[in-house]
């Protein structure tokens, strides 16, 4: 009797109020309200636009350097035995990482709304990086929130985007992190939101962002088919991705949607473990349905409705929810949502970096490390495809710290 | 008309009509600095000049809060605040006053994660009068405020700076009780209004609706209160009371100086509130 059964396709959402099934939704402040329902009828006629989606395409042909690569990795394919893996390159993008393609879209509906100002929160930095530099390219003033913990833990990031000529908030409140600093930029959007835009960097938050964020983190997907056509002559088997708030899985995965041969796989943030109490950030795995941040959607919270901070080795994973579409696509049963460990995303880290001379993010090294299990398992004429949505340059200091080397 | 029960807020609000005075809306925190302490503060405000009470529904992501509510939602939980406490320490001030009239105030989830037939059905039961809840928009009407009417509890909603002349029927359509004016853009704690664009807002609201408008964000002291009730309903007071709690702890401890401190400040702006409009 599960939905999935009685649904043609699973790429037709949301419905017109934001809804995947009983996720997503508009819980925001009445303040808020009136300007999401415009962003909402903007994002809509933009969408239609030729002119705005020829723009984005130009730039990221030049700027961001789409498309990005799709990589066979022969040596990680060989040094594991089974499937062959492919690497979709997101990590070769401009700043590092596919947070960029979205950006880049919200940046030019920020230009269409006549917004003067541009706010953005970020766990890894490499979202802050990208909204700063869409910023510099567009000569908008932009300022972030980013949890102090991260702050300490990416410093490299925080650096840039102040080079970039972003101002950088440190978020003190909560455990400092990702949620904290939403938390933060939300309190500056009810402050400012008549010249503010507020530029979410994954696919969460009230509608319309899930929707957005996905619509313009697909361009990974759609690559993604046809690169595998035009090398393979046929669709992947597996995809896997990293899941923090969902975007670069929800950009890979969503092209896929409606082939049933193409198994897909999301990979949380195991931290510590599943059986350690908040010492994960599986929202999926290990929370429940809730409301947070403008939707409902999987949530890590105790048995009152008080949300947990969660932890992940990885500051772009370390986050108490996910993208409501990805809730509704683990309720349906489309998409299988796995946890990876603290520990086996270093080991991936590792392995890649050794293997085939690519350093992943810390994020991107949860995907990796799925697929190091499960390519052995699959035969040799099986193909994975692994979406690298960044670059590990950011997580050196933090991985040199785990190994002992004081950088 | 008169065949619908009367609430406790419309029987409130029907009196201080009558004796020609605003109404003074004060919100404390529900479990800060804790439950003992909590209670004691929640029993005193009627007494020391509060017409209204919130009582806020402490949440770990108070999203529209500042600094002060913010702190006092981690002081509360830190100290084993649940909802099934706040639902208690309603149950307890209602045994010695069932006049007052109580809004719990928060946010969604605490109440979704309880289960919203079960809340509304022992909130109503404990005798809480009317919610307000930040991040349900009337366009999640059906989460919580079409139950919460059909269980007799009134749904109040905020109105602010952007609610504008298409947006103000769309938000009062299922509110009940009275409107609670943000006079800033804002979140809570930080700046206050000018008692002029106070005056051309409530007028503005007043347009579209019978219901009595209440003025809140920013107002700390009784002069303030007094600028605020010359040209409203009401006045509402939150973070001025919650730093009262915080500046009368000692190590993160209540003090016998907790309760006082938080009435004395009632009674300051019971006093501006009712000259206010004289
Ligand atoms: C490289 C990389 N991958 C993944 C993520 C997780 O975000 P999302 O799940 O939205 O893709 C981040 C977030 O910072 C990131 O930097």
């Amino acid at each position: 009797m599960s939905e999935a059964t009685t649904l043609n396709s699973y790429r037709t959402g949301p419905d017109e109020r934001g809804h995947f099934g009983i996720f997503g939704g508009r819980y925001v402040a009445e303040t808020l309200m009136p300007l999401i329902l415009e962003l909402d009828q903007a994002y809509e006629t933009a969408k239609a636009d030729p002119a705005f989606q020829g723009e984005l395409k130009a730039l990221h042909a030049t700027y961001t350097g789409r498309p990005s690569p799709l990589y066979f990795a022969e040596r990680l394919s060989a040094h594991l035995g089974g499937a062959k893996i492919y690497l979709k390159r997101e990590e070769l993008n401009h700043t590092g990482s596919h947070k960029i393609n979205n950006c880049l879209g919200q940046i030019l509906l920020a230009r269409r709304m006549g917004k003067t100002r541009i706010i953005a929160e970020t766990g890894a930095g490499q979202h802050g990086v990208a909204s700063a530099t869409v910023c510099a390219r567009f000569g908008y003033p932009c300022e972030v929130y980013m949890g102090a913990t991260d702050v300490e833990r990416q410093k490299p990031n925080v650096f840039r985007m102040e080079l970039l000529g972003a101002e950088v908030h440190p978020v003190t409140s909560g455990n400092g992190t990702l949620k904290d600093a939403m938390n933060e930029a939300m309190r500056d959007w009810v402050t400012n939101v008549e010249t503010t835009y507020y530029m979410i960097g994954t696919a969460a938050g009230p509608h319309p962002y899930p929707a957005m964020v996905r619509d313009f983190q697909s361009v990974i997907g759609n690559e993604t088919r046809e690169q595998i056509m035009a090398v393979e002559g046929r669709l992947p088997d597996l995809v896997i991705a990293a899941v923090g708030g969902g975007s670069n899985a929800i950009g890979i995965f969503h092209p896929f949607l409606d082939d049933p041969d193409v198994r897909i796989v999301g990979v949380e943030a195991g931290g510590h473990g599943m059986q350690v109490y908040n010492g994960h950030a599986a929202s999926l795995n290990g929370g429940k349905p809730g409301v947070l941040h403008g939707n409902r959607t999987y949530l890590l919270q105790d048995d009152d409705g008080q949300i947990l901070e969660g932890h992940s080795i990885s500051a772009g994973l370390d986050y108490p929810g996910i993208g409501p579409e990805h809730s509704w696509l683990s309720d349906t049963g489309r998409v299988s949502y796995v946890p990876a460990t603290d520990q086996e995303a270093l080991d991936a880290f590792q392995t890649l970096t050794k293997v085939e001379g690519i350093i992943p993010a810390l994020e991107s090294a949860h995907a990796v490390a799925e697929a190091i299990k499960r390519a052995p398992q699959m035969g040799k004429d099986e193909i994975i495809v692994v979406n690298l949505s960044g670059r590990g340059d950011k997580d050196v200091f933090t991985v040199g710290k785990i190994l002992g080397v004081d950088l | 008309m008169s065949s619908l029960p009367v609430t406790r807020i419309d029987a409130r609000l029907a009196k201080l009509r009558d004796e020609g005075r605003a109404a003074l809306v004060t919100f404390v925190t529900a479990g800060d600095p804790d439950t003992e302490t909590s209670l004691s503060i929640l029993k005193a405000l009627p007494g020391a000049g509060a017409d209204i009470i919130e009582f806020g529904m402490p949440f770990s992501d108070p999203m529209a809060e500042g600094p002060p509510i913010q702190a006092a939602d981690i002081r509360a939980l830190a100290a084993g605040q649940t909802m099934v406490k706040t639902l208690e320490q309603v149950r307890a001030f209602r045994a010695g006053d069932n006049e007052t009239p109580i809004v719990l105030m928060g946010y969604y989830n605490p109440i979704y994660i309880y289960g919203v037939e079960r809340f509304v059905a022992d909130a109503k039961a404990a005798g809480v009068d009317g919610l307000i809840v930040v991040d349900l928009p009337p366009e999640e009407d059906e989460e919580l405020c079409l139950p919460a009417i059909r269980a007799g509890i009134s749904f109040i909603r905020l109105a602010t700076p952007t609610s504008d002349e298409k947006r103000l029927p769309v938000l009062l359509k299922n509110s009940s009780g009275f409107v609670y004016y943000v006079s800033v853009l804002g979140v809570t704690g930080v700046k206050s209004a000018a008692a002029g664009d106070v005056a051309a807002a409530v007028a503005r609201i007043k347009a579209h609706t019978p219901l009595p408008v209440m003025v809140g964000f920013g107002v700390k002291t009784g002069e303030q209160a007094a600028a605020i009730a010359a040209h409203a309903d009401g006045v509402v007071v939150g973070s001025a009371l919650v730093n009262a709690v915080r500046d009368s702890l000692v190590d993160g401890k209540a003090t016998a100086a907790t309760v006082k401190a938080v009435a004395d400040l009632v009674a300051d702006l019971s006093a501006g509130v009712r000259r206010g409009r004289s």
